[in-house]
């Protein structure tokens, strides 16, 4: 059981994360944040290891990772 | 659930004013996750030039001092000098600590300040509008010209030189393009930041670090990028170690 938390309103839509994910478990929204910018998303925890890549790898420390 | 990943102590939640894609923010986490881990944090003062290091002000919680374009090492060499008991560090671009500075930096390590200079090298000047640095690679295009052996001469490859000096105690490049390289980074870092505080010697450490922005490629293209074009120019690896 594991999980990631997005601070939506701080993804600066750079997309790092989504080549980070082994399992390719990430995407980009639909819907934009208040700086008009696509953010990152994990339509489906079910499958996430919480082995922390994504969050490593985000520059802006967008994500947060529980397990 | 735990939480098993988030902002660390001594950083908050803060949007800073860095170009989505830029790295320069990673290297200021693990700057805050070392000196957290050396228990440092509050005993720290970094000394920043001119450059995009200036846009995560606010956003950590470390002591400062501002320097003229190029002088960081200058002034953390007075600022060492003075506080000899204090973590003390610099934090520059290429173009400001291998170009305009490159003097006060290169005899900051010759003379073994007891400091860590830390560059972020992405081969190009950030926010003074993407001019050709020190590091800008044969072929590369910037707002002052494309690179070319014969005219500007080839990139620097800075920590190679300062490996050869007597002083410094050690002297690595990471990167800063996969979690993989990140983790690299941190432990490199950690072994500069130990080696000024537990032997009192100069380390220095670059960090290889993508500028979206003024390269004009896209974040996500940009470890291609760097792996094609940066790499076989800049290895990554540990120049001079005292450990
Ligand atoms: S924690 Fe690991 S498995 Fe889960 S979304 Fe992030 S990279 Fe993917
Ligand atoms: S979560 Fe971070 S790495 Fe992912 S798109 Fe947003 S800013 Fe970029």
């Amino acid at each position: 059981m594991a999980k990631i938390e997005v601070n939506k309103e701080k993804c600066k839509a750079c997309e790092l994360c989504l080549a980070a994910c082994p399992l390719g478990l990430l995407r980009m929204s639909r819907e934009f944040n208040s700086f008009g910018d696509h953010y990152c998303e994990q339509p489906d925890s079910s499958k996430c290891t919480g082995c922390t890549l994504c969050a490593i790898m985000c520059p802006d420390m967008v994500i947060t990772v529980y397990k | 659930m735990e939480k098993v990943f988030g902002i660390p102590e001594g950083m908050n939640d803060k949007k800073t004013a860095f170009c989505p894609g830029c790295t320069h923010m990673t290297a200021y986490r693990l700057i805050v996750e070392c000196l957290n881990e050396l228990g440092e944090r509050d005993n720290a003062i970094l000394c920043r030039p001119i450059g995009c290091s200036l846009n995560a002000d606010g956003s950590f919680d470390i002591h400062t001092i501002q320097s003229m374009h190029g002088r960081a090492s200058a002034v953390a060499t007075g600022v060492s000098r003075m506080n000899p008991t204090k973590t003390v560090m610099s934090y520059q671009g290429d173009g400001d600590a291998i170009s305009i500075g490159v003097a006060e930096t290169l005899y900051a390590a010759n003379r073994g300040e007891k400091m860590t200079a830390i560059v972020i090298n992405n081969q190009i000047y950030g926010m003074t509008g993407g001019q050709m640095s020190p590091t800008t690679l044969i072929g590369q295009r910037s707002t002052t010209g494309v690179r070319r052996a014969d005219d500007t001469g080839y990139p620097l490859r800075f920590a190679e030189w300062l490996g050869q000096l007597e002083a410094p105690g050690y002297v690595a490049r990471a990167a800063l393009y996969t979690p993989k390289d990140i983790m690299q980074a941190k432990k490199f870092l950690l072994k500069a930041l130990r080696c000024q505080k537990e032997l009192g010697r100069y380390s220095y450490i670059e960090f290889l670090s993508f500028c979206p922005t003024n390269w004009g490629v896209q974040p996500k293209d940009c470890l291609k990028y760097c792996q094609e074009n940066v790499l076989p120019v800049f290895p990554v690896g540990e120049f001079k170690s005292c450990f």
